[in-house]
């Protein structure tokens, strides 16, 4: 069963058209990657999603509700993290989950969800003694506490240093391993690459691809293929691969040569989400 | 109902962790008593001036608690997205605006007993003779200064600001309504300016039920106007309120 149906959803703010007409749907414990540059129209897509904002078009479906007439419990069954959002600088993190915790019918153990997002040791602190990441997890922490069977994550990881990138993508992948569907936007690459299990790009208000990250890294961009002859580098782009290697190794045998720092190297998603979100700006 | 009472218990955590604005709203009325109470020893209205001044400081609470501290909070939490972050929550916009209302309630109630408890030690002030009317009293001028507060906020555009602009608002209000002491001395225009404000009717009514101790509906001309402030406090807040923030 799909968690998330969208159809021809549209979302204009006075003459600038945000979201275009997209389509995409989620499945029941996958892990969705809303990729695109900042004003792509990821969170207003999301925040449609979540029952923030109205749609001018379209049909969305959230966990079978309409979210513009969420019924009794729509609320309940979602977990929201917002891409900026600030908590009550003198509760403790213990406290703030007991509150939230305190909103569903059904919330899991606080303790739990604590350790669950690594705060355990912190669990005592006010949450304005806490490090941005620390923060970014008790954000975390609360969306989880209702025990939502989806999960909308808007940029969960902006501003965190590589250390604290890493922590929160094993959580997010916990996630995962708890059954979760998880609807996650961020413009990091590698972020969609190593959490989604599918991806859309989006660009302009309008999707521009859909896929695993591996059926949009296969597709199309050429394999590059680099060598140093002569101190010069040289590199030659092929959809033929093992054709045009088995050619360069073949002349270099002949000749007796070795190809100096041989490298071939597959489109990562960055060099097709760049191929895409350049076409449209390129004339 | 257990929604609420979790909600309220939430909310009244919040106000006494947060130092800073439990002693603005809370502590500011008390100590402004003792000094001014320190100072001024004439009567007024054939009562002595500590008297006086507790029927006076008790509005000035009111405007504190009810209005200044609300706003202000309203306005940095919605600023911080946290009031959209509740949004996304079970928790009903109608429960969450009545549990903040009851808590303010509470704050009030007790700044109320603090005002009167140290009126009584300090200065040997009788506690109000009218009980009925002075928990009336409480609830309206919180109703209706709250009413006001989140009114307020919602013409508050940003957190940085917010506490220059409700204090640039309820200081001067506070000394033109009386709510420092009797105004009978004040220029003329000073007069007028009070006779339009909320709180020179709430401080009227404080007068008229503890210093002179009248039952609070024989003032019915002072409730009205009161309660009119409270209603466009409220139409206020129903068009301008927002969950989400401002600055951005």
């Amino acid at each position: 069963m799909s968690a998330i149906v969208v159809r021809g959803l549209r979302k204009a703010y006075g003459e600038l058209e945000a979201v275009r007409g997209v389509d995409f749907e989620i499945e029941e414990g996958e892990v969705f990657g809303l990729l695109g540059p900042n004003g792509a129209g990821k969170t207003t897509t999301v925040e449609i999603l979540e029952g923030y904002r109205k749609r001018d078009a379209g049909e969305v479906r959230v966990l079978g509700h309409d979210p513009e007439r969420p019924g009794r419990d729509f609320r309940e069954r979602i977990g929201v993290v917002l891409q900026q959002s600030e908590l009550w600088p003198n509760l403790t993190v213990r406290e703030t989950h007991a509150v939230f915790a305190g909103y569903y019918a059904k919330p899991r153990d606080v303790d739990e969800v604590i350790a669950l997002v690594g705060l355990t040791e912190k669990a005592g602190a006010r949450v304005k003694t806490l490090s941005g990441g620390q923060k970014r997890r008790l954000d975390l922490g609360v969306a989880l506490v209702g025990d939502p069977e989806l999960v909308f994550l808007d940029e969960p990881t902006t501003g965190f240093d590589p250390a604290a990138r890493r922590a929160a993508w094993e959580m997010i992948r916990s996630l995962r391993a708890l059954g979760k569907t998880v609807l996650l936007t961020t413009h990091y690459l590698d972020e969609a690459e190593q959490l989604a299990d599918r991806v859309a790009v989006l660009r302009d208000g309008v999707i521009v691809r859909v896929g695993t990250p591996r059926e949009l890294t296969s597709a199309e961009l050429a394999v590059e293929i680099r060598y140093r002859r002569a101190g010069e580098e040289i590199v030659v782009e092929t959809t033929e691969p093992t054709r045009v290697l088995n050619e360069l190794t073949a002349e270099a045998l002949a000749r007796g040569e070795e190809l100096e720092a041989l490298e071939v190297r597959r489109p990562t998603l960055e060099d097709v989400y760049l191929g895409l979100v350049d076409e449209g700006t390129t004339p | 109902m257990k929604m609420f009472l979790h909600q309220l218990r939430a909310e009244q955590r919040l106000y006494w962790r947060s130092t800073e604005a439990a002693i603005f709203t809370f502590i500011f009325p008390l100590l402004l008593y003792v000094l001014l109470g320190s100072v001024y020893s004439k009567p007024y209205y054939g009562k002595p001036a500590s008297q006086v001044l507790l029927a006076a400081l008790f509005a000035y609470g009111c405007a504190m608690v009810a209005f200044a501290g609300l706003a202000i909070t309203l306005v940095i939490r919605r600023e911080a997205s946290l009031l959209k972050r509740l949004r996304a929550t079970p928790l009903r916009p109608g429960t969450f605006v009545a549990s903040l209302l009851a808590s303010t309630l509470v704050v009030f109630a007790l700044e109320t007993i603090a005002l009167f408890s140290l009126g009584n030690v300090v200065y040997g002030t009788p506690f109000p003779d009218r009980i009925g009317s002075m928990v009336a009293l409480v609830v309206i001028g919180s109703l209706c200064f709250a009413a006001m507060g989140v009114g307020l906020s919602g013409l508050i555009k940003s957190a940085q600001g917010s506490s220059a602009v409700v204090n640039l608002i309820v200081l001067p209000m506070a000394f033109v309504s009386g709510a420092f002491g009797p105004t009978e001395n004040f220029p003329h225009f000073l007069q007028v300016i009070g006779k339009v404000l909320p709180l020179t009717y709430f401080v009227n009514l404080s007068n008229a039920v503890y210093l002179q101790g009248q039952p609070v509906w024989t003032q019915p001309q002072a409730l009205i106007i009161l309660t009119a402030w409270g209603l466009a406090g409220l139409v206020a807040a129903l068009r301008k309120f927002s969950w989400e923030p401002r600055d951005r």
